[in-house]
């Protein structure tokens, strides 16, 4: 009996780390490509979820079927953000760029909370409360739907990078800026690309992420450090990394609620940020840089 | 004193300084008590600033958790004060030596292991949200239900307990954004100052030259952190309540480093100039924003306007808008070392 509450909660903690890990997976690719630490990122995470939410309650859409949708909004977005403001930046001191996104940060948080106020609001779905049985094992309906759908999400994009040509392009870029400037490829497109995507990425985290939890804007800064805490776990820049880190501190988080308090788990995700940012700091699987 | 390092300020800034000077000590006589919370307002964002300033504008370092030092200044004394009546001096003292060690610690950690730029500045957040999170469990600082001060009937000032009117805040304000502006200008000439200067520039090169980048960089993000708890100090006996979630939030620790961005990383008036530009406009467009009340909840429009100034300052004038104004001025020199 105890075991499978243990089982159900790993389970459900995988489940949920996939989404984190899809979550990072946006951040990894800007920082991979760009070099360009995202510091809006839970924030456009939850721009995502207020779109969701938003058509939801006018067309009774469901978060997974609005990706699409949501996930070209924020592509957009994120294209003419890279496009418009941070190409002109490349010769800025590091910390200018960290500031410049903190900046645009809190004006997402302060501009949801305006529009949006400060509740939490949440999308009533039928299969809410359904759930499937596997064995001893029993797991929510939700939870399997938005690991599938992250599983989804990031299988499209590692085949983007993969075999298509501008895939290819971008991975040049993260490769060997130089060399990819020298084969004549255009970088700032190509960077304004790997923005959107990234964006793209966090959009359909966000939508999948609606299922799970009830948004309100201060969720926003709680995800950034996540995706943070994942990407750093897995290593900056590798994509497996992210999705492992994500799993990773799915379950960790799964275990410290059932084991602890459930509100102390956070704390353990920072304490295990901290010790990677000192052990280990190129992540779990990410290559050392310097 | 005056004449040691006042010297090489042209006599235009001189005056300049001390017709500011004049008019902030006179303002509590003159203006409404709206318009003296604002000026209190301006006077906290100044002298964090500048603290702040200490660790990213002097020695290169750039912390994003600054509101963990303000936290564990404002919990120490209030928690001194509240529970064995020691006076909030002490507890500024106290505040101010335990944040120093936390400092020293983390600025260890953080450079013995060589970890460096975007890293570091994610290390200080990390510590930030974890002691957030710490003192939202401990109950004998009242956890999340917050911790709250006694608060007495104001007859008169008690500056030796800080029990007072907003007159008496706005001196201590005052004369703590005025100490630390003057502190910093001692130190910028001298040979700490240098250092941390030589450290900001070329890491590498200061190295080899024999300054030893480790030790000095702890010393800014000490004297950083202590300087930042003595506001917090201030912070929790000016509003008497102290609740873990907006004393510990990433968002206070943006806050403390918006004036210095905006007036200019690295200067000495940056954080003042910074202060007076950011504040009073975005009190004013609250104000003047106010008839729209019913389609718009007016509680973000601040920060909103906050976030698109540095977005401004970054793309269109990254130095800040001191150097600007001062060579608009004629007064370089008060710009501190950058040229």
């Amino acid at each position: 009996m105890l075991l499978d509450t243990y089982v159900n909660q790993i389970a459900s903690g995988i489940l949920t780390g996939l989404v984190y890990g899809l979550a990072a997976l946006g951040l990894s690719v800007i920082f991979g490509v760009c070099k360009i630490v995202n510091f809006a990122h839970g924030e456009m995470m939850v721009i995502a979820m207020y779109l969701a939410l938003v058509i939801f309650r006018w067309f009774g859409l469901d978060p997974l079927a609005s990706i699409p949708l949501v996930a070209a909004v924020l592509f957009l977005f994120g294209y003419a953000l890279q496009a418009g403001v941070i190409n002109r930046l490349i010769d800025v001191p590091d910390h200018m760029q960290f500031l410049l996104l903190a900046a645009i940060a809190i004006m997402i948080v302060s501009g949801c909370l305006m529009i949006f106020g400060p509740d939490a609001q949440n999308v009533p779905l039928s299969y809410a409360y359904d759930s499937y049985e596997i064995g001893p094992i029993l797991v929510d309906k939700v939870r399997v739907f938005a690991g599938g759908g992250a599983i989804v999400v990031a299988g499209i994009l590692t085949a983007f990078f993969r075999w298509t040509r501008t895939g290819k392009a971008i991975r040049a870029c993260a490769d060997n800026l130089t060399g990819a400037r020298v084969v004549g490829l255009n970088v700032q497109r190509l960077f304004a690309l790997s923005f959107g995507l990234g964006t793209a990425c966090i959009a359909a985290a966000g939508c999948i992420l609606l299922m799970l939890v009830d948004v309100h804007p201060y969720l926003a800064t709680e995800y950034t450090l996540l995706a943070f805490v994942v990407v750093i776990i897995g290593g900056l820049g590798s994509l497996t990394g992210a999705l492992l880190g994500g799993v990773l501190i799915g379950v960790s988080e799964a275990l410290a609620g059932l084991l602890i308090d459930p509100s102390l788990k956070s704390m353990f995700s920072f304490g295990l940020l901290i010790l990677v940012l000192l052990f280990r700091p190129q992540g779990l699987l990410g290559k050392r840089v310097q | 004193m005056t004449s040691t390092w006042l010297s090489d300020v042209p006599s235009r800034g001189r005056l300049l300084l001390a017709a500011l000077l004049a008019v902030l000590l006179a303002a509590p006589f003159v203006v409404s008590s709206y318009v003296l919370s604002v000026l209190i307002l301006v006077l906290y964002f100044a002298y964090l600033g500048q603290a702040w300033n200490i660790m990213m504008g002097f020695a290169g370092q750039l912390s994003l958790g600054h509101a963990l030092y303000f936290g564990l200044g404002a919990y120490t004394a209030a928690a001194l004060y509240a529970k064995f009546g020691v006076t909030p001096w002490a507890g500024m003292a106290a505040g101010a030596i335990v944040s120093a060690i936390v400092g020293a610690f983390i600025g260890a950690l953080g450079f013995r292991f060589r970890i460096g730029g975007v890293y570091f500045a994610l290390l200080t957040i990390a510590f930030a949200e974890f002691t957030r999170i710490l003192f939202d469990h401990i109950d004998w600082v009242g956890g999340t239900a917050g911790f709250f001060l006694p608060v007495s009937n104001r007859d008169s000032n008690d500056l030796w307990n800080l029990r007072g009117d907003p007159t008496m805040f706005y001196y201590v304000w005052l004369a703590g954004a005025g100490g630390v502006l003057a502190l910093c200008r001692m130190l910028l000439s001298s040979r700490l100052g240098y250092y941390w200067l030589a450290i900001r520039e070329d890491e590498v090169a200061a190295q080899a030259l024999g300054i030893d980048t480790f030790r000095y960089k702890i010393a800014a993000v000490m004297l950083s952190a202590a300087l930042t708890a003595c506001g917090g100090v201030v912070y929790a006996f000016y509003y008497n309540t102290l609740f873990p979630e907006p004393i510990f939030s990433v968002a206070r620790s943006i806050d403390m480093l918006l004036g210095a961005v905006t007036g200019g990383v690295g200067t000495l008036m940056g954080p003042i100039v910074g202060a007076f530009i950011l504040t009073p406009l975005g009190e004013g467009l609250t104000i003047a924003l106010e008839p729209f009340q019913e389609v718009l909840r007016l509680d973000g429009i601040k920060q909103v306007f906050y976030g698109l100034c540095v977005v401004l300052i970054v793309v269109f004038q990254r130095h800040g808008v001191w150097p600007y104004l001062a060579r608009k001025l004629g007064l370089r020199q008060l710009t501190g070392a950058r040229t």
